[in-house]
């Protein structure tokens, strides 16, 4: 006997760890911009001081001669922390409970092209509380662009307490372009993680109540289109 | 009543979504700072444990110095002060046996070492250059300072002030840097001396320096008081 809904569920301790990690992360990048700002790494590439973390940069500016990187630096090693852990503890829950063996595999190159297909071309069905091979594979992306971006994080941080980890990166300002790049890669994932929930409101209801359902017949984003 | 709860849920994603992208009202709040300094605090122990003083900073070929060096400061380089050879003197103070002022003659005259080491800015660039002096070690147990104290700070001529926890300070990279380039530290670069740090970043690196102390009272520092990482170790 199947029930007549489809139904996705979040227990607390996950729903705690995705906010925590989503707000950091935030943080992270709006704090980042502000210090890419201070010495940018490619001459055409500056971010609009509103969209980035650090106060008022005039202000600061004319109180001490700091732009606001002090408070960006401040509001990113602050992050790094609440980031850091939130992350681990999600690594550690996600294997031990099953979350991701269950919901996040298999998934296979094969499985992977269908799907992308299909949503390239809007005809990808979502049903609530499943998972398709390319949002696994996205998730999967996210959490070992996470990774990377520690890795790279460190090496900037502490470059010669870490060495040689700045080697695996190409060295100080390879890993400085890493930590851009998967920035980058994190954003846009952001965008369609963001854009995708609008689509599918129910998903954001389940991840902030713990729990959402709707009628067996599944939605296609072909109807939102 | 779910859609007045799901409306209200929606308000305040949303303007916590706006105060995020609109950061200065948070940054700039008094409480805001205060948790982002006891952040800041917190940082400042991890790394003191995270510092090992047996570590070296990686060090280059002599061919991978920059000879025309990345001038840095918060005024140009015309209003570097110029200080004059024969009335410089480097005062002492603190928990130093001998606290004769030194000449720069008698400064040069100390044993001196060479490195070749990257100099890492808190903005993200970076510049390899050759420094040669007197390990501050060698310098602090010439003047019998008590190095069992916690800190070495500096007060510097252009009114700049710095310091340091004492492992760094005794660490055999931190100079007492008299040449760059194989040249007598030019003006702008902080002449007779600069403290040459590359286990730190490098406004930890104080230039024109006219005081050395050593204390256990956590000295200040220029950028530190404007909000930046008192420990700044790399």
């Amino acid at each position: 006997m199947t029930p007549a809904y489809d139904e996705q569920r979040h227990p607390l301790s996950r729903r705690v760890l995705h906010w925590v990690m989503a707000l950091s992360i935030l943080v992270m990048i709006g704090s980042g911009w502000r210090i890419y700002n201070a010495d940018p790494i490619f001459e055409f590439l500056a971010f609009p001081e509103w969209a980035t973390l650090g106060g008022d940069a005039q202000a600061s500016l004319a109180r001490h001669g700091d732009p606001g990187v002090a408070t960006a630096i401040a509001w990113h090693f602050a992050a790094m922390w609440t980031l850091a852990v939130a992350y681990i503890l999600f690594l550690a829950w996600g294997l031990i409970s099953g979350h991701f063996r269950r919901d996040f595999l298999p998934v296979g190159p094969r499985a992977f092209m269908r799907d992308f297909v299909a949503a390239l071309r809007f005809r990808l069905e979502h049903r609530l509380g499943e998972y398709n091979a390319v949002q696994k594979v996205a998730y999967w992306a996210a959490l070992g662009g996470i990774a990377v971006m520690i890795l790279s994080g460190i090496a900037i941080w502490k470059p010669v307490q870490s060495y040689p980890l700045e080697l695996l990166f190409g060295g100080f300002q390879g890993a400085r372009l890493v930590h851009f790049l998967v920035m980058a890669g994190i954003v846009l994932f952001l965008l369609v993680h963001v854009g995708l929930t609008l689509l599918v409101p129910r998903t954001l209801l389940a991840m902030v109540a713990g729990r959402a359902t709707e009628p067996r017949h599944s939605v296609t984003t072909e109807t939102v289109r | 009543m779910t859609l007045v709860r799901r409306q209200i849920m929606r308000g305040g994603l949303s303007a916590g979504a706006l105060t995020l992208l609109t950061g200065c009202d948070l940054s700039d709040h008094d409480s805001v700072q205060r948790v982002l300094a006891r952040f800041s605090d917190w940082n400042d122990r991890v790394q003191a444990a995270l510092f090992n003083p047996n570590r070296l900073a990686r060090t280059f070929p002599e061919s991978m110095a920059v000879k025309d060096f990345r001038y840095n400061a918060w005024y140009g380089p015309d209003k570097a002060p110029r200080l004059d050879p024969t009335d410089y003197r480097l005062h002492l103070a603190g928990r130093i046996d001998n606290k004769r002022p030194w000449t720069v003659e008698d400064l040069y005259a100390l044993p001196q070492v060479s490195q070749v080491t990257r100099h890492v800015c808190v903005e993200g660039w970076s510049m390899i250059g050759k420094w040669s002096g007197t390990p501050l070690r060698t310098f602090l147990e010439r003047i019998g300072a008590d190095t069992t104290a916690r800190y070495v700070g500096f007060e510097c001529a252009d009114g700049y002030y710095e310091g340091m926890d004492m492992p760094t300070a005794l660490h055999s990279q931190t100079l007492m840097a008299f040449r760059l380039s194989d040249e007598i530290l030019p003006t702008k670069y902080g002449y007779p001396f600069k403290i040459r740090i590359p286990t730190k970043l490098g406004f930890k690196n104080p230039k024109f320096v006219t005081t050395i102390y050593v204390t256990d009272k956590q000295p200040r520092g220029y950028w530190t008081d404007r909000g930046y990482n008192w420990f700044s170790g790399i």
